[in-house]
């Protein structure tokens, strides 16, 4: 790893991003530090994957600053972006596992592609790989006959293969039953760190999350409305926050999308009519 | 599906295109009976070609030995003028004689070489002198009209 | 007066769409060819897809054949012993499959085999963001995806044309020679006469590179292009089988207008 500079792997600068007219996000500061394993929290749709695709450099912010490893990623060559990506792993919502390979094959393939490696070492690393996530015996399955949360260990496995420095998580727990979900969230701990990475989680699964964090972030409306470590969170007084941690329907986030009062509706269908 | 056997597929399958090929280019088409790699090219001239078409065959005594190369209009003869494209292996005296002919009532048209008794061969660039049009069968039926028209009175 | 505004702002529209569609697919192509230096090191990856696209589709195409030059050898014995030169038959049969249906047929029947497939895989694998993962990785998709899936369809296809081709001149010689008994020796030597090397075979095979080269860019185009659904992919395959119909067969005819004009 080159020296660094600053002790934030991963900053962003007032970001902002659109798709078309449609502003995601308006001014996002957010410091992710090393070694550390922070949590970005908001509704559905609030542009927390966004925030996960514009640090992965799929997409560029449409202004201000995003920089991993102290690269600002505006503009870099693709060279350059994938040398970087090699250092990132991302677990995706649904896994993402390559359905026409095995388990094996899956975790190998990081490995096979950026390394000149011989295939008895692959072996011996893939092996370890899926033991760290529980799997080994699995590994001549194919990802059609995996249970969610395995399949989701699998990918977890696969992103991690290369040791990199940046670990990703996009919404880790969706969809998973509550015993996978504790599995997921003690090796998403554990494999920060065991590989001395850095971590960021998106996700809306609050009581999991607060348990293995060091940060969170919580994001509304396109900015970071609140953070703090998880303590500072549980005891937060902010309206919007207190909403998000104890489940509550109405609040700050309205229950009803916006609409003329319902009376009006109703009238207004009748005269119409 | 392992490599190994993956790979024994597409060759199997490689292999039976190309044969498929070969088989369209051998049995199928004409390259075993020789499309003429080595030619060389006389001009016939002619009052009447008929329905001749490029690349008809050139016989002689019914052996392919050519093709029509091209078919041009000479506008200071008035005639067609042919090029053919005649086999390296077969030689012909200069005074042959080139025919268009009918294979069949119906058929294809082609160009007939009779071989005269020069000791002079044709060479690449020269021109057969001797020449007989295509048989126009409206012309040929007309004129045997013609020919029982006449004959008819004089009967009586 | 609004509904002609309206009809001609969709118009209007559509043409755009088509026309920004068109110039997608071109730097798409660009694309797939810039990064097929990578897939060809791993000669592999090609083969795999040619396993997929050509071998599994050997079967539909070998029978196919059959059957066309069945018929073929049916119809055409039927017209021709009307004018009595039913030794022509193997003419008839012959020229029609190496220069129309051999490269027609055969990649009409490899859009809906193999095209359709290769637009599900790759419809899937953006859907599942198994595409996006790759990326993700640092391995372009482009390159590992989308190029060797190309390539396989670009060998496959003249490959099965030939296939085709050949497989109908023996439904055609099945039926002219052992059923209805037309000579044997007629047969071949009338089509070894009439059939041009050059003119009549190379020319199809050239067809069927092309046909090999529009299914091909359209079926890989066509599933990274997709709307990342079910639904979206569903249609984009429909829409894979649709188009290469109409890409075959309108490059047939520009072809064939070029080739055969004498």
């Amino acid at each position: 790893m080159p020296p660094s500079t600053s002790d934030s792997l991963v900053s962003l600068r007032n970001v902002r991003f659109a798709y078309g007219e449609r502003e995601i996000l308006r001014g996002i500061d957010l410091e992710i530090p090393r070694g550390k394993v922070v949590a970005i929290m908001g509704g559905s749709g609030c542009g927390k994957t966004t925030l996960l695709r514009l640090i992965g450099g799929q997409i560029q912010a449409s202004s201000g600053e995003v920089r991993v490893a102290d690269k600002v990623l505006k503009n870099l060559p693709k060279s350059d972006l994938y040398a970087l990506r090699r250092r990132m792993g991302m677990l995706f919502q649904f896994g993402a596992l390559f359905t026409d390979m095995s388990v094996f094959d899956n975790v190998a393939f990081p490995m096979r592609e950026h390394t000149n490696l011989d295939e008895t070492l692959i072996r011996d690393l893939v092996l370890m790989k899926l033991d760290a996530v529980g799997l080994r015996g699995a590994y001549k399955l194919m990802p059609a006959e995996l249970s969610g949360g395995m399949a989701r260990r699998v990918a977890l496995a696969r992103s991690v293969a290369l040791d990199p420095m940046l670990i990703m998580y996009d919404e880790p727990f969706a969809g998973l039953d509550p015993i996978s979900l504790g599995i997921i969230g003690q090796l998403i701990r554990r494999l920060n760190d065991a590989l001395g990475a850095s971590s960021i989680m998106v996700t809306h699964d609050v009581s999991e999350s607060l348990e293995i964090v060091d940060h969170v972030c919580f994001v509304s409306e396109g900015r970071i409305v609140a953070q703090g470590t998880p303590a500072q969170i549980r005891e937060s007084r902010d309206p919007f926050v207190h909403q998000f941690v104890h489940a509550e329907a109405d609040g700050p986030v309205p229950f009803h999308y916006p609409a003329a009062p319902i009376a009006e509706d109703l009238l207004g269908a009748e005269e119409r009519r | 599906m392992n490599r190994t056997t993956l790979d024994l597929w597409v060759g199997f399958f490689v292999a039976i295109g190309i044969a498929a090929l070969l088989f369209l280019a051998l049995k199928v088409g004409n390259l075993s009976a020789g499309s003429f790699a080595n030619n060389y090219a006389v001009e016939a001239s002619f009052d009447n070609i008929g329905g001749l078409k490029p690349r008809a065959p050139v016989k002689s005594a019914g052996v392919v030995v050519g093709r029509v190369a091209s078919i041009d209009f000479d506008p200071q003869s008035y005639r067609a003028k042919v090029e053919l494209a005649i086999d390296s292996r077969y030689a012909f005296p200069s005074d042959t004689i080139a025919t268009i002919l009918t294979s069949g009532l119906l058929g294809e048209q082609y160009v007939g070489l009779e071989a005269g008794g020069d000791e002079k061969m044709l060479k690449a660039g020269d021109t057969i002198r001797i020449t007989q049009s295509a048989v126009v069968l409206e012309k040929l039926i007309s004129q045997f009209l013609f020919d029982k028209a006449a004959e008819a009175p004089a009967a009586k | 007066m609004r509904m002609i505004a309206n009809v001609l702002r969709s118009l209007g529209h559509r043409a755009v769409d088509g026309v920004w569609r068109l110039g997608f697919i071109a730097r798409f192509l660009a694309m797939v060819l810039l990064y097929s230096g990578q897939s060809f090191r791993r000669v592999h990856l090609t083969i795999r897809e040619i396993y997929f696209s050509g071998v599994l589709s050997l079967l539909i195409i070998l029978v196919s054949g059959l059957f066309v030059g069945l018929v073929l050898g049916l119809q055409g014995y039927e017209t021709l012993q009307r004018y009595g030169s039913s030794e022509a038959l193997g003419v008839l049969v012959a020229l029609s499959l190496t220069r129309e249906l051999g490269p027609v047929v055969a990649a009409l029947l490899f859009a809906s085999r193999a095209g359709s497939a290769v637009t599900a895989e790759i419809g899937l694998m953006k859907t599942t963001e198994q595409l996006t993962a790759m990326d993700m990785m640092a391995v372009n998709p482009i390159a590992r995806v989308v190029a060797p899936r190309f390539w396989g369809g670009v060998i496959s296809m003249p490959l099965l044309a030939a296939l085709f081709s050949a497989m109908g001149v023996f439904g055609g010689w099945l039926i002219g020679v052992p059923f209805i008994g037309v000579d044997d020796g007629a047969f071949w030597s009338q089509m070894q006469a009439a059939v041009d090397f050059r003119y009549d075979i190379l020319n199809g095979v050239i067809k069927s590179v092309v046909f090999g080269v529009a299914v091909s860019l359209i079926a890989v185009f066509e599933g990274f292009d997709c709307v990342p659904t079910a639904e979206g992919v569903s249609r984009a395959i429909t829409r894979t089988v649709v188009s290469s119909a109409l890409a075959i067969l309108a490059l047939d005819f520009v072809l064939t207008s070029f080739m055969f004009r004498g």
